[in-house]
């Protein structure tokens, strides 16, 4: 952090666009990682049947060689890494009420917990087992609980093989009561043993960009892309680094660069993707003029068939009025209609 | 290189698109249990585990080494896991090698693996921060720039890769581990394939699978007993090394790394070898989109630069040639991507022992030559290799 700091006030006093470096924010940006649909799981025979288990309102556990039930079961014993839960007589039914061996209160519940009321996650030894489960118990208020109360489960009507099936534990014996199962709406195959599990994952990231990325973002709004060159070696990197990666020292100097340059190599894209421009389009490095690196950038305003390893290119930016602090105020590099620039001449580059 | 190394037992699953009859875990244990059948062990011989796979993005478990402890009978033992992108499964086993070099540990399970059917690799692959421009998709559209720049460079024609597609997928006939078996592939066939990431062809990329592989890696005395006791000979490593570059580096050379080239060099002076095209009777080299073989043919010395693809041409790297490439098949026909360094290493070492199957080298297996396990991820950064032998180094 020290090093960026320092690179950003020397950058300030050596760049030419000074002005523009004062308007540097230091907002985060917000980057969602998550896989459309959720990730799937095979779930084995026995996590299966466990869920299987849930599915019709029923609670059971896998015994161990030494006796002991397992609730929930593993596919593997813990000790002794032997396979579980792969004779129906291993198999225990469980519960369905159970003691409560330790738990703590949560006054603030988040959107995905399973209650949106103040309640106890609690872990839950059924009758009949040796371990506890995690879940939810709904006892109104803190003073109702306690280590050693005894809790039963509160099923849902919409069960679909996942420990969410328990809605939640209540105080007391029970009774236990299991609604006749109301099929999920895409679940047409709902009576075969649950094999496979979807479980989406969202990731919310706020990055910074940090000292060197915003002066360099500051620069693409003003329609200006700026380089940090090596006080060692003396290569100019784009985008800027703040650290030499050949030499491991900071990368202190800012360059201004042109935005033409050479086109080093690239891929003509036929797979479309989300985000990605229409196929097919042409990915690409460009080695700006004045650069030590090439870029990849997109190569677009020529035919794919026409896109030469040499040919020398443009920048093509958004109109003024439309520019943004982004990468995306360059759209995409063009030719230049200059003569093709000889492989020999850029290939150390490539 | 420390104290002697050798392998005495592999085990890998069937690789398929999806593997829905089990977990997570009980694939990993599978290809866990054959490597310890094969070398008439159970994993309370066992002194330490070593895992590793390809970015957590790929399943979405987060530190699946937590979860797999019981499946791989770990349970009071030194775990640990190994993250070096599509290498991981050839670092994973040179970890594992190198507990057993140091005379720390007298038997190691090495286990690599990916269920790439929970999720989609070329997704994950793509998931660029808010900081850079979407504009690459996936593997393939990040390495066609660099397989385009060598077909430049080299001078190569245009059906070299697809001569490649062509000779791992019938090597893959004779694979029963192997994913893709198309048993009447021809050069017509892969040209018609969707051009996808041109220059690369749908048949010249590697498929998605899911899969695990496991080793049983020994000390001297653990590796004698274990192969007088099953008749299985071991495979003795005799070079073993990993390197890596920065991938943003002025000057890098994208399409011949130094890494690459500095790691075989260190392999090759561990284990004598000075033309690696005549002291290796086979290779088994990670080519993940067709056109890598004649690009790692020239970064591991087997060729002249700028003439790897004449190699290819001339059917040298074929199984009947002298110096057959990926017997196996290669990642282009089986590819669960943590899995496919370690499988590399794991079909060098059966081609030494003289347990390769139909696709035995049959000048693997008399000693005199070498095979060579290999290995790269990331962007072309990370490498990992090691030359096997039936003799004791
Ligand atoms: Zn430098």
């Amino acid at each position: 952090m020290t090093t960026q700091a320092s690179s950003s006030s020397q950058a300030a006093q050596t760049s030419a666009s000074r002005a523009s470096a004062s308007q540097t924010s230091d907002e985060r940006v917000v980057h969602v990682l998550e896989f459309p649909g959720g990730y799937t799981r095979s779930t084995g025979p026995v996590i299966g049947r466990f869920l299987t288990g849930l599915r019709s309102g029923r609670l059971f556990g896998v015994r161990m060689p030494d006796g002991r039930v397992l609730v929930p079961p593993t596919e593997y014993d813990p000790q002794t890494a032997a396979a579980l839960g792969t004779a129906d007589e291993d198999w225990v039914e469980v519960g369905p009420a159970g003691t409560v061996t330790t738990w703590t209160w949560v006054d603030d519940p988040r959107p995905d917990h399973p209650l949106d009321r103040p309640f106890a996650w609690a872990l839950i030894r059924p009758d009949g087992a040796d371990t506890a489960l995690l879940h939810a118990v709904d006892s109104g208020s803190k003073a109702a609980m306690a280590t050693g109360m005894r809790v039963h489960p509160t099923w849902r009507a919409e069960r679909t093989g996942a420990v969410k099936d328990i809605a939640c534990f209540a105080p007391g014996e029970g009774p236990a009561e299991v609604p006749a199962l109301v099929p999920a709406p895409d679940g047409e195959a709902e009576l075969e043993p649950v094999s496979m599990v979807t479980l989406p994952h969202r990731l919310e990231y706020r990055l910074r960009g940090g000292t060197v990325w915003n002066h360099f973002i500051d620069g693409m709004a003003v329609g200006q892309i700026r380089g940090t060159r090596c006080a060692k070696c003396g290569k100019v990197f784009v985008p800027p680094r703040g650290a030499c990666p050949g030499d491991g020292v900071p990368a202190t100097e800012w360059v201004d660069l042109p935005d033409t340059g050479v086109l080093t190599t690239f891929a003509v894209n036929n797979v479309p993707a989300a985000g990605a421009p229409e196929v097919p389009f042409i990915s690409g490095y460009v080695l700006l003029d004045g650069a030590d690196i090439a870029m990849l950038a997109l190569v677009s305003d020529v035919p794919w068939q026409e896109v030469r390893i040499g040919m020398r290119v443009r920048g093509v930016w958004v109109p003024d009025a439309e520019r943004t602090r982004s990468v995306k105020n360059l759209k995409w590099f063009a030719p230049t209609g200059e003569p093709d620039v000889p492989f020999e001449q850029f290939e150390e580059y490539v | 290189m420390g104290n002697r190394c050798a392998v005495i037992g592999v085990g890998q699953t069937k690789y398929r698109t999806k593997r829905a009859d089990v977990s997570l875990a009980g694939m990993v244990r599978e290809a866990a249990l054959a490597a310890l059948e094969d070398a008439g062990l159970t994993f309370a011989d066992i002194d330490s585990v070593v895992v590793g796979k390809a970015p957590d993005m790929f399943e979405g478990v987060a530190t699946p080494e937590l979860y797999l402890a019981d499946a791989l009978g770990a349970v009071g033992k030194p775990m640990m896991r190994v993250h070096t992108a599509g290498s991981v499964g050839g670092s994973t086993t040179l970890v594992g090698a190198s507990q057993v070099q140091a005379g720390l540990h007298e038997r190691v399970l090495v286990v690599a693996f990916e269920k790439q059917s929970e999720s989609n690799a070329t997704w994950a692959l793509s998931t660029h921060s808010p900081f850079s421009a979407s504009l690459v998709v996936g593997a393939g559209g990040y390495f066609a720039p660099y397989i385009r720049a060598y077909i430049r460079r080299s001078g190569a024609p245009a059906n070299i890769g697809m001569m490649v597609a062509v000779k791992d997928r019938i090597n893959a006939l004779r694979n029963p581990y192997a994913h893709l078996k198309i048993p009447n592939i021809d050069l017509a066939m892969v040209e018609e394939s969707m051009m996808l990431w041109d220059p690369i062809r749908y048949l010249e990329t590697c498929p998605s699978s899911d899969g695990a592989v496991a080793m049983v890696l020994a000390s001297e005395r653990a590796a004698e007993a274990a192969g007088a006791a099953t008749g299985r000979p071991p495979a003795w490593v005799h070079g073993a090394a990993m390197r890596s570059e920065p991938m943003g580096m002025s000057g890098r050379d994208s399409v011949d790394p130094r890494a690459g080239r500095d790691c075989a060099a260190d392999v090759y002076r561990q284990a004598g070898v000075t033309e690696p095209r005549r002291q290796f009777a086979t290779a088994e080299v990670y080519v993940p989109f067709s056109w890598y073989e004649p690009m790692w043919l020239e970064n591991l010395g087997f060729a002249e630069k700028g003439s790897g693809w004449k190699l290819t041409e001339a059917g040298a790297t074929a199984f009947d040639g002298d110096i057959p490439w990926n017997p196996s098949g290669g990642v282009l026909s089986s590819n669960p991507i943590g899995a496919s360094g370690m499988i590399r290493f794991a079909e060098a070492a059966q081609q030494v022992r003289g347990q390769a199957g139909e696709h035995q080298v049959a000048a693997a297996v008399d000693g005199s030559r070498l095979a060579l396990g290999h290995a790269y991820g990331g962007g072309s950064q990370f490498f990992a290799m090691w030359a096997v032998g039936a003799r004791k180094p």
